[in-house]
C-alpha cells in the first residue's frame, strides 16, 4: 500500500468516527442537558448557565416534587393497565388475523389486506376528527376501555410482522396436526401461536413503546386528568405556571422516559429487528 | 331442475349440524370467529369515520347540535381562507428536512454497517430520540431553545455572540427551521437502522467478492449497497412527502403553532377542536387527502418510470 492511499484511508477513518461522535452528541445533547438541570436546585438553576453540571447529583427533590405534582403515581398506574390490555387484546387479535389471511385462500383475502394498508395511510391527526364523534356517541369519552379499544383499532405493522412469520412456518405442520384430527383453534393456539412467540415479542415492543408514548388521543378520549392522565399526558400539568420552572420539567420529562430507556437497554436487538421487518413489507 | 334445488336445500338444512362439524364448516366458523373484531373495529374506528368525515365536509356544525347543509361552501373556504391553504407552504419547509433527514440516515447507515468500534453504542445513541414521547419532546426543546439556554450555549462555545443569535422560537425567519431540525433529531437514527437493516440483508459474499475484484469503498456503495436499499429508500421518500404535508407534532408541542408555525394540521386541529367548526376541519381534511394521494400515486409512476421495478 503506497503512502498516499494509508493517507486517505487513515482520513477516511477520521471522518468516520468524527461523524459518529459528532451526532451522537447531536443526538444526545437535549437529552443530557436535561438531565442536568433536573439535579438542580431553584437557586442554581437560577444562577448558573444551563450547561454547568449541578452540585449534587444526588439532589433528587427534583423528582420528587414533579412525580408528586403531575399525580405520576396515578398515571404509572393507569399506563401500566392501559399497557397490559392493549398489548393482551391486540396480539391476539392481530395473530388470528395473520392466522386467517395467511393459512386460508378465499375471496376477499386480498380486499382485507389492501383494506387495512389503505387504514394506514389516513393520517391520525385528521381521522380523529370523525372518530371524536364516534367516541362520543359510543359513550366512550373519559372511558379507560373505551380508549383501550380505539388503540387495538389500528396495527397494520405487527399484521404484517406475523403475516410474514406465518409464511416461514411450513404449511405441512398444520397439515399433520389435520390429518391427526386437530381442529383449526387447536391448531392455532397450540401448535402456532408458540412458535410465534418471537414475533409476539418484537411486536409487543414496538406496539408497548407506541401505547405507552400515546398522547394525541389520549388528551382527547381521557380528559379528566386527575383521574385518567397516562404517563404521557400528565407532563401536562407543566403547561401554564409551572412552565418556566425547568428543573422541575426537566425532571418529570426524564421520569417520563425511564420505562422506555429500560426497554430499550434490555430489547435494543428486537427493536431495530421489529422496526426492519415491519417496514420491508409496509 | 326447481326440485333438485328444492331438494338440495332440504338436505343442507337436515346436514347443518354435521356441515359444521365437517372441514369446511369448522374453516368458516374460525374465519368468522377470527375475522370479525378486527374487522368491526377497522369499520367503526377507520372506514365508517372516514365516510362520516366525507359527509361533514358539506355541513355546517359542531359535535353537538344542529347542522346545516351547505354543499360545496366549506371547500370554498378551505382555499379562499388565508390560514387554511396557505399553510400548506410550510411542509416544504418539512420537505426539505425529510431530504437532509434521508441523506444524514443513508450516509450513517453506510458507516455503521462496515466494522465500527462502537457502532452498536453510536447506533443506539441515535435511535434512542425516537421513543421519546411528544409531549417530552415538546419541552426539551421548548427548553433547548430558550434564550440563553443549552443551544445558544453550545453556539457561544463555538464562538457565537448571544446578541447576534435569534429567538430560535418566536423569530419568523428561522422558527419553521428550528421545528424542523427538532423532527429530522427525532427520526435521522430511526430511518439509519432501517437502512441498517436493509443493507444487511445482503450476502456477506457480495462484499467479499467485491473487495477480492478490487471495489474500493465507494464502489462497493454504488453497486451493492443502494441497490440493496432502493425499495426500502424509495418507500420512505414516499412516505416523507405525505409525511411533510400531514406535518402536526412540532408545532403542535412546541409553539403550539404561534407566530407563524401552524401547518396545515394544526390549523386544522384548532378549527376542529377549539372552534369547534367541524365542517370546515373535515373539508381540510378531505382536501389533505386527495392531495397525499395524488402525490403518493405520482410519486409510485414516477419511481416506476425511473427504477423500472422501484417499487416492490
Amino acid at each position: 500500500m503506497s503512502i498516499s492511499e494509508k493517507i486517505g484511508k487513515s482520513a477516511l477513518t477520521i471522518l468516520k468516527y468524527f461523524s459518529l461522535v459528532f451526532f451522537s452528541f447531536v443526538a444526545l445533547l437535549p437529552v443530557v442537558s436535561c438531565v442536568i438541570t433536573a439535579f438542580k436546585t431553584d437557586e442554581e438553576y437560577q444562577n448558573t448557565n444551563v450547561m454547568v453540571l449541578p452540585h449534587s447529583w444526588l439532589n433528587f427533590d427534583n423528582f420528587v416534587n414533579a412525580f408528586n405534582k403531575a399525580g405520576m403515581g396515578r398515571a404509572f398506574i393507569n399506563s401500566t393497565v392501559i399497557l397490559i390490555c392493549v398489548l393482551l387484546f391486540s396480539t391476539l387479535i392481530g395473530t388470528q388475523l395473520a392466522y386467517v389471511l395467511n393459512r386460508f385462500t378465499f375471496p376477499g383475502n386480498k380486499l382485507i389486506r389492501n383494506m387495512f394498508l389503505f387504514a394506514s395511510m389516513l393520517p391520525g391527526v385528521a381521522m380523529q376528527i370523525p372518530v371524536y364523534e364516534i367516541m362520543y356517541k359510543l359513550g366512550f369519552i373519559n372511558l379507560l376501555p373505551g380508549y383501550i379499544i380505539v388503540m387495538c383499532g389500528t396495527d397494520v405493522i405487527a399484521i404484517y410482522i406475523y403475516i410474514q412469520f406465518f409464511e416461514n412456518i411450513d404449511v405441512s405442520l398444520d397439515e399433520s396436526a389435520i390429518v391427526d384430527g386437530a381442529s383449526y383453534f387447536t391448531i392455532f393456539y397450540r401448535i402456532l401461536l408458540p412458535l410465534l412467540k418471537p414475533a409476539i415479542v418484537t411486536s409487543c415492543i414496538l406496539k408497548g413503546v407506541g401505547t405507552y408514548n400515546e398522547y394525541y388521543m389520549a388528551n382527547m378520549y381521557l380528559q379528566d386528568k386527575t383521574r385518567l392522565a397516562t404517563v404521557a399526558t400528565s407532563l401536562y400539568t407543566f403547561v401554564g405556571p409551572l412552565g418556566s420552572k425547568y428543573n422541575l420539567i426537566c425532571a418529570g420529562v426524564i421520569i417520563s422516559l425511564l420505562p422506555a430507556l429500560i426497554v430499550f437497554i434490555t430489547c435494543q436487538k428486537q427493536i431495530y429487528s421489529g422496526l426492519t421487518s415491519g417496514a420491508v413489507k409496509g | 331442475m326447481n326440485a333438485s334445488a328444492k331438494a338440495t336445500v332440504k338436505r343442507n338444512k337436515r346436514t347443518f349440524g354435521e356441515w359444521l362439524k365437517s372441514r369446511d364448516g369448522q374453516k368458516v366458523l374460525v374465519m368468522l370467529a377470527f375475522l370479525i373484531i378486527p374487522l368491526v373495529l377497522l369499520m367503526v374506528f377507520t372506514y365508517i369515520p372516514f365516510a362520516e368525515m366525507v359527509k361533514f365536509s358539506f355541513y355546517n356544525m359542531k359535535y353537538v347540535g344542529a347542522r346545516k347543509f351547505v354543499g360545496w361552501k366549506n371547500y370554498i373556504k378551505v382555499f379562499s381562507r388565508k390560514d387554511c391553504f396557505g399553510a400548506l407552504k410550510l411542509s416544504l419547509y418539512y420537505m426539505g428536512g425529510s431530504v437532509i433527514q434521508l441523506s444524514l440516515a443513508l450516509y450513517l447507515a453506510t458507516i455503521l454497517s462496515f466494522k465500527v468500534k462502537g457502532g452498536d453504542l453510536f447506533k443506539g445513541f441515535m435511535f434512542f430520540p425516537f421513543l421519546i414521547n411528544g409531549i417530552a419532546i415538546g419541552f426539551i426543546f421548548k427548553f433547548f431553545y430558550t434564550r440563553g439556554f443549552v443551544f445558544d450555549t453550545v453556539l457561544q462555545w463555538c464562538g457565537f455572540q448571544l446578541d447576534n443569535l435569534p429567538y430560535w422560537l418566536k423569530d419568523r425567519s428561522i422558527n419553521n427551521i428550528s421545528l424542523v431540525g427538532t423532527s429530522v433529531w427525532r427520526y435521522f437514527g430511526q430511518n439509519m437502522v432501517l437502512f441498517i437493516g436493509a443493507i444487511m440483508s445482503v450476502d456477506n459474499e457480495l462484499y467479499e467478492a467485491a473487495m477480492l475484484d478490487g471495489a474500493n469503498k465507494f464502489q462497493q456503495f454504488k453497486y451493492i449497497i443502494m441497490p440493496s436499499i432502493k425499495t426500502i429508500f424509495v418507500l420512505n421518500v414516499i412516505l416523507s412527502i405525505s409525511g411533510s404535508l400531514s406535518a402536526f407534532e412540532p408545532p403542535y408541542v412546541i409553539t403550539d403553532g404561534a407566530n407563524g408555525t401552524g401547518t396545515y394540521f394544526v390549523v386544522m386541529h384548532e378549527i376542529a377542536h377549539t372552534q369547534q367548526k367541524v365542517g370546515l376541519a373535515s373539508a381540510m381534511a378531505v382536501v389533505l387527502l386527495l392531495i397525499i394521494f395524488v402525490v403518493t400515486i405520482l410519486q409510485k409512476l414516477f419511481f416506476k418510470y425511473v427504477f423500472k421495478d422501484g417499487t416492490e
